[in-house]
């Protein structure tokens, strides 16, 4: 499947992955990010629960501490 | 196309920007919105100012002690008094903040925690869906100007930063700091002068 991450096209050898898949996969070692999945916001506890599928726009943000 | 000061001023006047936290982000992006004529800041804060902060911080050596959002309601005042400014002295919880921010047009992010950080955008986008929100992400150090950007996920989500440096590894600094300030007072200009006033 093809997916938009961060306004890039990236491809995978499976038809769905969750979301923990795709960032163990992609090895994104971030400790906090939120993540958007067409738009909608993907609360850390359904991080295995919701799956990315074909055509997904995957955004993520990376929080880092200090303000 | 010439257009005016006052005239920016008197726009942005009709307008709400809630800050939540009034460290290094929150200070210094207030007074830049201060100055641009933004009519109305809800700041939220629970801290006081203490020497440290003197090195980043809107604050000066006299306020020491004082409460960050009473401080820096003061140092408001002392630039632009035609502002409103609205201040909650405690620290959110997640149910606060649909209520603090409901009147504002745009929130900007400036706590000083990641926790805290993704706590008040998923607050922000599940409790008041639609309401933009700007955050600083990436400002620790000194240098790298070229690394530091504002980028725009969705109608409601923006972030300013480097998204790499973290405090904790590398001190927060003036320049830095004041620099991912005020590209969030820039975007918050940017995304209210394209609003209509009632």
């Amino acid at each position: 499947m093809r997916i938009i991450l961060n306004d890039r096209e990236e491809e995978f050898f499976s038809d769905s992955i969750s979301v923990n898949q795709m960032l163990e996969l992609k090895k994104f070692s971030f400790r906090l990010r939120v993540i958007k999945i067409n738009g909608v916001l993907i609360s850390k506890d359904k991080y295995e629960s919701t799956l990315i599928n074909d055509g997904d726009n995957v955004q993520m943000l990376y929080l880092m501490s200090g303000g | 196309m010439l257009v005016k000061l006052s005239e920016i001023q008197d726009h942005l006047s009709n307008f709400t920007v809630g800050i939540a936290g009034a460290g290094g982000l929150g200070s210094n992006c207030a007074i830049a919105l201060a100055r641009s004529g933004v009519g109305t800041l809800i700041i939220c804060d629970f801290d006081k100012v203490e020497i440290g902060n003197l090195s980043r911080q809107y604050y000066f050596s006299d306020q020491i002690g004082m409460y960050k959002t009473a401080a820096l309601k003061d140092n408001i005042a002392r630039i632009n008094s035609d502002m409103r400014v609205i201040i909650y002295q405690k620290k959110l919880e997640p149910s606060d903040i649909p209520l603090v921010f409901s009147s504002c047009d745009i929130i900007v992010e400036a706590f000083d925690h990641a926790e805290m950080k993704e706590m008040l955008i998923e607050s922000v986008q599940t409790g008041l869906p639609g309401k933009p929100i700007i955050v600083g992400s990436g400002l620790a150090g000194w240098g790298n100007n070229e690394l530091i950007r504002s980028r725009k996920v969705d109608e409601t989500l923006y972030v300013c930063g480097d998204e790499s440096t973290e405090v904790g590894d590398l001190p927060p600094m003036a320049p830095r700091v004041g620099i991912v300030a005020n590209m969030q007072a820039n975007l918050a200009i940017e995304i209210l002068m394209k609003l209509k006033h009632i």
